[in-house]
C-alpha cells in the first residue's frame, strides 16, 4: 500500500498520492451513488432496465406512510430516542464527573464495567437481556426498547463526558467552594454551564446512535414499539419477498433526511472525529 | 467600605496531612493573629500548599486541629469556613463576566440584590477594573485576571484570605506591581492573610511573619528581619539569600564565635546552634557582606584571596564571582568592576559570617526535645 | 507542645474520605445500578441459561448440561458460522485499517473543503447498515447504475452479481467501516507531533524513511486499536448479512444464527450460547491484537490517543 509523505507540497504530489485521491473519489462516488439511487427509486413509479425511472411520483411516500403507520413509528422513534438521551445524560454525567475527578477503591473495575458494553457485540448481551425482558413481561414494549438502548448509551455518555470534565481545572471548583457554594451549587452554577457544550455533544451523539440502533431494538421491539430503522428492516424482509422496493426506499429517504438534519445539527457542535474518537481514549489505557 | 470580619486568633495545632502514608505536612503549630500577613515559604514539595489547602478545607487533615478563637473549624467544609482564596491559576469562572465572578460568593450567601451590586462595585473599584467589569475572564490579561481573583476573594469580607502563589504566573514587572497592590489591599482592608510562595523576596517584602518549611516540617517562624538576620539553620539561610554556603570544619569555639577551616583558609564567625571543635559545619555569608579589599584598607580578621572569574552587571552594582584557590566559587557584590582574572582579597566581618551545624535541621530540633522551631516561633 | 503523634486524629469519615470513599460516590450509583441491572445481571442470567439446554437439544446432541455447547461445536450448520463470520470480519477490518492510513496521511494537509470531505465520510456511520443495504440493493443490483455503467462502458459483458452474496456484505462492511477507521486513524495521526517529522527531515530522512521509521512506529498502537474497533463492528454484522448477503449460505454469520435461535426457534438457551460464544471469540481476537501490540511497541504515541 503506497503512502504519501505528510507535509509534502501538493504540487510535488507523487503518483501514489494521485492513487489515494482516485481511490477516495471512487469511494465517494460509490457512496453518493447509493444515496441517490435510493432517492430516485423512491420517486419513480417503475424503474427497471433504464437509467432513470420512466415516470415520477410521490405516491410511494403517501402509501408507505399509511401502510407502515409511519406516524406512530416516528412517534415511537422520537420518544424512545429522547427518553434514552435524557436518562443517559442524567445518569452518565454525574458518573463521568466522579470517574474523571476522584480515585476510590475499585475504580478500575468500575471503568471496565462501563467499557464492556461498548466492547462486546450488542447481540452478545442483547439476547440474554431480551430473554430477561420477555421473562419480566416487558417484551415488545416501548419501555423495553428504552431500557436496552440505555446499555450502550450510558457508557457512551461517560466516555464522551470524561475528557470534557478533565479539561476543567479543579481549582475552579475549589474557588466556587471557597466562595461559599455548596456541592449542589457548584454543579448548578459552575460545572453545569461549563459542561453545556459537552452535554450537548453527548446528547446529539446518543440521539443519532439510538435512532440508528438496529440490533438491540430489534430484539425486544414489537409492532407497537418498532423504531423506524426496525420497521424498514421488517418491510425489507417481510414474508413473500418483501414489500415493493419503492415503499422501502421512500421510508429510507425519510429516515435519511431525519438523520441528515440531526447530523448537520451535530456537526455544528462537534468535530466529525468525535463521533467515534472518544471511544478509543477509554480503551487505550 | 469593605472591612474584614474579625477573629482574634486562628490556631493550628500539630496540623499534619499524609498521602498514602507519606507525610506531606507534619507537626505544624502556628497562631495567626487578626490582621497579620503570614507567608509560608519553601521550595516546591515542601508542604506549603498542603498547609494552605488544609486551612481552606480543600484537603481534610490527617493530624491535629485548627481552632478559631477556641472553636474547632477543621471539621467544617470549605464553604462554611468563610475564608477567601486566591489561586495560582486564578480559577476564574470562564463563563461569567468579571462582575458576576465577583458577585458569585455574595449570591451564594443570598444577600439582597442592591447590596450585592454595591459591594461588587466597590471591590472592582478597589482593584481598578471598572472599565473591564462586563468582560469575560478570557478577554483579560494575566494581571487583570489575578485582580479579579483578588476582588472575588475580598468582596466576601473573609476573616482570612488564603493566597496560593498568586504571582507566579505573571511576568517579572507585573509581579512587582501586584506585590505592592496586594500589600496595599492588605493594609487598607485590615485583612488577615496567609500567603504561600517559593520566592523569598516576595515573602520578605509582603509578610509580617514568615514560616519556612522543608519536607513538610517547619524550619523557622519569625519576622522578616529576624529570619534575614538570624536564620536558624543553613537551610533557612540559603533561602534568605545567603548565597555562599560552604562546607567547613570547626577548629575552635569560643564564646559564641567559632573558627573554621574552609578551602584552605580560616574564617571566624558567629555560631548558630551547637558546634564543637572537630565537627563538620556549614559557613554562610551573604554576597553583600563580602567585600573586596582595596589598597590601603585595614583588614579586620577574615580575609581570603581568589581569582575573579565572572562579573555581571546588575545596574547600580556588580555581581562578582571569585574562585578561591581550592576551586570554591564565592559570590559577592561590588560597586566597581574588578578585571576578570585579577587576584583579589576578600573580607567579611566575623559578625556577618554564620557558622551552622552540618545538619539542615534547625538548631533546637536536633536536640530531640520536640519541635523546637515552632517553640521558638511562639516565643517570637 | 509535643512531638507529632503517630496516630491519626482524623475521624473515620475523614480517613475514608482520604481513600476516596464519601457521599459523592452516590453520583456513581444510578449509572452503576442501571449497568448492573441491564448488563451484568442479564449477562450472568444468560450464562446460566446456556447450561440449561432444552430437552430437544439434549436429546439430539447429548452432553447433559453442556448440551448447548456440544450442539454449538458439533452442528456444522451452527459451527460453520464462526468461520463464515471470520472470513468476512477479518479481511474487512484489515482492509479498512490499511486503506485508511494513506487516506489519512493525504488528508492531514490543510486544503479547501477538508471539512466537507470528512463530513461526507461520516455519512455512512450515521446512515447505518439498513440504509446502506437498501442503497446497495438498488445501486449495485443487476439493473442498478453500477452494472449499467460497467455494461455500457464495455468493461463487462453481463451484469456482475454484487449483492445477495459475500461481495454485497463485504461492500456494506467497507462502506460503514472505512469512514470509522479513517476518522480514528486521523485522530491518532493528529496526536503525533509534526515536529518529529520535521526533525527526521533535518536529519536527512526521505519521505519513505520518515514514514517507515518515525510515523509508522508511532502510529502502530493506534492501528491496533483501530483494527480492534472496526473488527468489533464487522464481527457483529447482522442486518447487512441478511439484507445484502446470502443468509442461509455464504454469509450465514454468527449473529444470524443467534437470532434464528432466539426469534424463530424461541430456544433462548441456545441463542444465549451462540451469543456468548460470539463474545468469547470476539474478545479472544481483541486480546490477541492487544498482545501483539504490547509486544510491538511500548512507548507512548506522543499524544493523547
Amino acid at each position: 500500500m503506497a503512502a504519501t509523505a505528510p507535509g509534502e507540497k501538493p504540487l510535488a504530489a507523487s503518483p501514489s498520492t494521485w492513487l489515494v485521491w482516485a481511490g477516495m473519489a471512487a469511494f465517494l462516488v460509490f457512496l453518493l451513488g447509493l444515496l441517490v439511487s435510493v432517492v430516485v427509486d423512491s420517486f419513480g413509479r417503475q424503474w427497471f432496465a433504464t437509467w432513470l425511472p420512466l415516470e415520477a411520483t410521490t405516491d410511494w411516500y403517501a402509501s408507505s406512510w399509511e401502510r407502515f403507520s409511519l406516524g406512530h413509528v416516528i412517534g415511537v422513534t422520537v420518544g424512545v430516542a429522547l427518553a434514552v438521551v435524557v436518562i443517559s445524560v442524567l445518569v452518565g454525567v454525574p458518573a463521568a464527573y466522579l470517574l474523571a475527578r476522584r480515585n476510590f477503591p475499585g475504580k478500575r473495575f468500575v471503568n471496565l464495567l462501563f467499557l464492556l458494553p461498548i466492547l462486546m457485540p450488542p447481540i452478545t448481551y442483547g439476547i440474554p437481556l431480551a430473554t430477561v425482558m420477555y421473562a419480566f413481561g416487558l417484551g415488545r414494549s416501548v419501555v423495553a426498547v428504552v431500557l436496552v438502548n440505555l446499555v450502550p448509551s450510558i457508557p457512551f455518555v461517560i466516555m464522551t463526558m470524561t475528557p470534557f470534565i478533565e479539561q476543567i481545572n479543579p481549582s475552579i471548583e475549589h474557588a466556587a467552594r471557597m466562595c461559599g457554594a455548596s456541592m449542589r451549587q457548584v454543579f448548578l452554577r459552575v460545572l453545569g454551564p461549563l459542561l453545556v457544550p459537552g452535554i450537548l455533544a453527548a446528547s446529539i451523539l446518543v440521539l443519532v446512535r439510538t435512532v440508528g440502533m438496529f440490533e438491540l431494538t430489534f430484539l425486544v421491539s414489537g409492532p407497537q414499539s418498532d423504531t423506524l430503522v426496525v420497521a424498514i428492516y421488517r418491510a425489507m424482509t417481510s414474508a413473500g419477498g418483501g414489500e415493493a422496493r419503492q415503499l422501502v426506499s421512500a421510508m429510507a429517504v425519510m429516515y435519511t433526511t431525519t438523520m441528515l438534519v440531526m447530523l448537520i445539527v451535530a456537526l455544528r457542535f462537534v468535530n466529525p472525529t468525535q463521533l467515534v474518537a472518544q471511544v478509543k481514549e477509554a480503551r487505550d489505557d | 467600605m469593605i472591612t474584614a470580619d474579625r477573629f482574634e486568633s486562628l490556631e493550628l495545632r500539630n496540623v499534619g496531612r499524609s498521602f498514602g502514608g507519606q507525610d506531606a505536612l507534619s507537626g505544624l503549630d502556628l497562631t495567626v493573629r487578626a490582621g497579620e500577613f503570614i507567608a509560608l515559604l519553601g521550595p516546591s514539595g515542601c508542604g506549603k500548599s498542603t498547609a494552605l489547602n488544609c486551612l481552606a478545607g480543600l484537603l481534610p487533615l490527617t493530624h491535629g486541629e485548627i481552632l478559631m478563637d477556641g472553636r474547632r473549624v477543621d471539621t467544617l467544609p470549605s464553604e462554611k469556613r468563610g475564608f477567601g482564596m486566591v489561586f495560582q491559576s486564578y480559577a476564574l469562572f470562564p463563563h461569567l463576566t468579571v462582575e458576576r465572578n465577583v458577585a458569585f460568593g455574595l449570591q451564594m450567601r443570598r444577600l439582597p440584590r442592591a447590596e450585592v451590586a454595591q459591594r461588587v462595585r466597590e471591590a472592582i473599584a478597589l482593584v481598578k477594573l471598572e472599565e473591564h467589569a462586563k468582560k469575560l475572564p478570557g478577554q483579560l490579561s494575566g494581571g487583570q485576571q489575578q485582580r479579579v481573583a483578588i476582588a472575588r476573594a475580598v468582596v466576601l469580607r473573609p476573616s482570612l484570605v488564603l493566597m496560593d502563589e498568586p504571582l507566579s504566573n505573571l511576568d517579572a514587572k507585573l509581579r512587582l506591581d501586584m506585590r505592592t497592590e496586594i500589600r496595599r489591599l492588605h493594609q487598607s482592608l485590615g485583612l488577615t492573610t496567609v500567603y504561600v510562595t517559593h520566592d523569598q523576596e516576595e515573602a520578605l517584602s509582603l509578610a509580617d511573619r514568615l514560616v519556612v518549611l522543608r519536607d513538610g516540617r517547619v524550619q523557622q517562624v519569625g519576622t522578616p528581619d529576624a529570619l534575614y538576620e538570624a536564620p536558624a539553620s543553613w537551610y533557612v539561610a540559603d533561602f534568605m539569600g545567603y548565597r555562599n554556603i560552604l562546607p567547613a570544619e570547626v577548629v575552635s569555639v569560643t564564646a559564641g564565635e567559632a573558627t573554621v577551616a574552609v578551602g584552605g583558609v580560616r574564617l571566624t564567625g558567629r555560631v548558630v546552634g551547637t558546634v564543637a571543635a572537630g565537627d563538620r559545619a556549614r559557613v554562610a555569608v551573604r554576597p553583600d557582606d563580602l567585600s573586596v579589599v582595596e589598597a590601603g584598607d585595614v583588614v579586620d580578621g577574615n580575609s581570603l584571596t581568589g581569582t575573579v572569574s565572572v562579573v555581571e552587571y546588575h545596574g547600580r552594582e556588580l555581581a562578582v564571582s571569585v574562585q578561591a584557590p581550592d576551586g570554591t566559587l564565592l559570590h559577592l557584590r561590588a560597586p566597581k568592576a574588578p578585571a576578570v582574572g585579577a587576584t583579589v582579597t576578600l573580607t567579611a566581618r566575623a559578625q556577618r559570617v554564620l557558622v551552622f551545624p552540618e545538619s539542615p535541621e534547625p538548631a533546637l530540633a536536633t536536640t530531640g526535645a520536640g519541635t523546637g522551631a515552632s517553640e521558638q516561633a511562639v516565643a517570637i | 507542645m509535643t512531638a507529632v503523634g503517630s496516630r491519626s486524629t482524623a475521624s473515620l469519615r475523614h480517613r475514608l474520605a482520604e481513600r476516596g470513599v464519601d457521599v459523592s460516590l452516590l453520583f456513581l450509583l444510578p449509572a452503576l445500578l442501571l449497568i448492573v441491572g441491564l448488563f451484568v445481571y442479564p449477562f450472568s442470567y444468560g450464562i446460566g441459561l446456556t447450561f440449561q439446554p432444552s430437552a430437544l437439544v439434549q436429546e439430539r446432541w447429548g452432553g447433559g448440561v453442556l448440551a448447548n455447547y456440544v450442539a454449538f461445536f458439533s452442528d456444522p450448520f451452527v459451527f460453520d458460522s464462526v468461520g463464515i463470520t471470520m472470513r468476512l470480519a477479518l479481511p474487512a477490518a484489515l482492509f479498512n485499517v490499511l486503506a485508511s492510513v494513506p487516506v489519512a496521511l493525504v488528508l492531514r494537509r490543510k486544503f479547501r473543503g477538508k471539512r466537507l470531505v470528512t463530513s461526507i465520510l461520516v455519512l455512512p456511520i450515521t446512515l447505518g447498515t439498513v440504509l446502506t443495504a437498501q442503497g446497495l440493493l438498488i445501486f449495485a443490483g443487476r439493473q442498478g447504475w453500477l452494472n449499467r455503467f460497467l455494461l455500457e462502458a464495455g468493461i463487462v459483458d453481463e451484469p456482475l452479481r454484487l449483492v445477495n452474496n459475500y461481495t454485497g456484505v463485504m461492500f456494506s462492511l467497507i462502506i460503514t467501516g472505512f469512514p470509522f477507521a479513517f476518522l480514528l486513524i486521523s485522530s491518532y495521526l493528529s496526536g503525533i507531533d509534526p515536529s518529529l517529522d520535521a526533525a527526521a527531515r533535518t536529519l536527512g530522512a526521505g519521505w519513505w524513511q520518515r514514514f517507515r521509521r518515525v510515523t509508522l512506529p508511532l502510529l502502530a498502537p493506534g492501528l491496533a486499536t483501530t483494527f480492534i474497533l472496526t473488527f468489533v463492528l464487522a464481527f457483529s454484522v447482522f442486518p447487512s448479512a441478511r439484507l445484502v448477503g446470502d443468509a442461509m449460505g455464504e454469509t450465514r454469520v454468527m449473529s444470524l444464527m443467534a437470532f434464528r435461535a432466539f426469534g424463530e426457534q424461541n430456544d433462548y438457551q441456545m441463542a444465549s450460547t451462540i451469543a456468548l460464544m460470539m463474545g468469547v471469540i470476539e474478545l479472544g481476537v481483541v486480546a490477541l491484537v492487544l498482545l501483539w501490540r504490547s509486544l510491538l511497541y511500548k512507548g507512548s504515541t506522543g499524544g493523547k490517543g
